[in-house]
């Protein structure tokens, strides 16, 4: 059993616990274990560097270094956080003066930076360390008809200068989806962003946003927008009702996350995966696509 | 150009040291990032995939500013919206064919901007960004709760009414939390902070 060092984030701690119970409930069933960092602090989100950076790479690499000091990479189930701790490894890997100004200040929890542990999105998890023919080995329910868009946001793949892969045209949630049974919808916003925090500083850009994506993947007739993001879950479900008090729109699509979706797939009890905690419900969908394939399969 | 742009602020470098205001944003990139902006074509890719400035919702699009620092238009530059209105989605980032990092200097200017406070009035960002740091450095934690305070009253009352609709539909389902969190090792996580930035005195 392989074990990761877990930062669950600000965001999962309520807003998102059913991200957190699905992620939990998932890797168990594939095998893999989620040490929780046992005094992780805020990654920072998108303020620190509003704010300093020097601040903002030292926040996440106190979160870094407990990883290290257990000899575990680290896994952050929202992509925010990820991309905050894998820039600042990026960062203080390659720059040791920034480092060793760093370590200065982590000298006082007693930890270091070394670089030994590497940072992995939650989903790059499922899709590279599990892979996708272990999962779906593992399928015992497959999703079969459920058409699912993936919506990868910006931050699991954005900005990438030195990694090599194919940040414009990427596969592997589609791909995720397909492991499950499910049937991967194409949409032309697969990879646009939802607002993020423009959802407060700039309320009509992020509702506009987050808007034409709904439209997009409604017009290409997804009946669930997968993420693997909490703030693009909140931008994408919660706000539906604001978008559609702005601009005279009916939008009522579920938004759940990956693990949510895969753990369905594995077999275990929505309750246990956090569904229900929903404000357009999940649940609805999933039964209509099951029954339009027992019909079809009928006939 | 730099002679007939007025430098807003008392504490501008370039009235002492006779850095202009194209070197100073470069050698703030160059600080971090070694990415400098001299190297723009104009071609305007990063504003065409600027989900925010084809939005029709920057006063400044991204491939302007750039413009706008090249020739010394500091006033104008620290006045746009256009960094406190990106949304950081890295898709300039990726696809400037200079291989310029346009999201790493929006963040550049946001940082600028606050050091400064001479920002547009009216935006919600800065003052954000500010309440988040703040909570975080108490707690080490983020709390939505507070938050909502340094944007709330910004603003109008239909907003106001449908932000506690939100608010009161995400309670029902358990998802806000009541009590804010806390890290453990508070004591230490706060004398670590003093290594980097000025907390006053110790409680």
């Amino acid at each position: 059993m392989k074990t990761y060092a877990y930062f669950p984030g600000c965001s999962l701690e309520k807003m998102a616990h059913s991200y957190h119970l699905s992620a939990l409930e998932t890797t168990r069933a594939l095998g893999v274990e989620l040490k929780e960092l046992e005094d992780w602090n805020c990654c920072g989100a998108t303020a620190y560097f509003h704010v300093d950076e020097l601040l903002a790479f030292t926040l996440c690499a106190r979160n870094i270094a407990m990883a290290e000091k257990e000899h575990l990479d680290l896994v952050a189930p929202c992509s925010g956080c990820y991309k905050n701790m894998y820039f600042t490894r990026e960062h203080l890997t390659h720059d040791a003066d920034l480092a060793e100004h760093i370590n200065d200040a982590l000298a006082e929890d007693n930890l270091q930076f070394k670089g030994t542990s590497s940072i992995r999105h939650l989903i790059e998890v499922f899709v590279r360390d599990v892979g996708l023919e272990a999962i779906k080995a593992k399928v015992t329910n497959p999703l079969k008809g459920l058409r699912v868009a993936p919506y990868y946001g910006c931050q699991i793949l954005r900005p990438r200068k030195h990694a090599g892969e194919n940040v414009e045209q990427p596969r592997f949630f589609e791909e995720l989806i397909a492991a499950c049974g499910a049937t991967p919808v194409d949409y032309l916003l697969r990879l646009s962003c939802c607002g993020g925090a423009l959802i407060i500083t700039n309320r009509q850009a992020a509702l506009s946003m987050v808007r034409n994506l709904l439209e997009c993947a409604v017009r290409a007739k997804a009946a669930v927008i997968v993420t693997a993001c909490p703030l693009c879950q909140v931008n994408l479900e919660c706000y539906q009702k604001q978008v559609n008090r702005e601009f005279g729109t009916e939008l009522n699509v579920p938004v759940m996350y990956f693990t949510q979706l895969v753990g369905l797939a594995l077999g275990i009890a929505p309750k246990r995966l956090g569904i229900g905690s929903e404000l357009v419900a999940v649940m609805p969908a999933i039964k209509e696509a099951q029954q339009n394939e027992l019909s079809v399969t009928a006939r | 150009m730099n002679e007939t742009t007025s430098t807003t602020g008392a504490r501008s470098s370039s009235a002492e040291t006779g850095v202009t205001f194209v070197q100073e944003i470069n050698n703030l990139l160059y600080a971090s990032h070694g990415n400098p902006i001299n190297t723009c074509i104009q071609c305007g890719t990063c504003s065409a995939a600027c989900p925010v400035a084809s939005g029709g919702f920057m006063d400044n699009s991204p491939r302007r500013l750039i413009a706008l620092i090249r020739a010394g238009f500091k006033e104008q530059v620290l006045k746009a919206n256009t960094f406190w209105y990106c949304s950081s989605c890295y898709q300039c980032t990726v696809r400037c064919p200079r291989g310029i990092d346009i999201a790493e200097l929006m963040y550049g200017l946001k940082r600028y901007t606050v050091w400064r406070t001479e920002y547009q009035q009216g935006l919600i960002g800065p003052t954000f960004s500010e309440t988040f740091v703040k909570m975080i450095l108490r707690t080490g934690r983020s709390y939505e709760p507070v938050l909502a305070t340094s944007y709330l009253f910004t603003y109008g009352l239909p907003e106001i009414i449908q932000e506690a609709q939100t608010a009161t539909a995400l309670m029902l389902k358990g998802r806000l939390p009541l009590l804010p969190a806390r890290i453990k090792r508070l004591e230490n996580f706060r004398r670590m902070i003093r290594h980097i930035i000025p907390l006053g005195e110790p409680e």
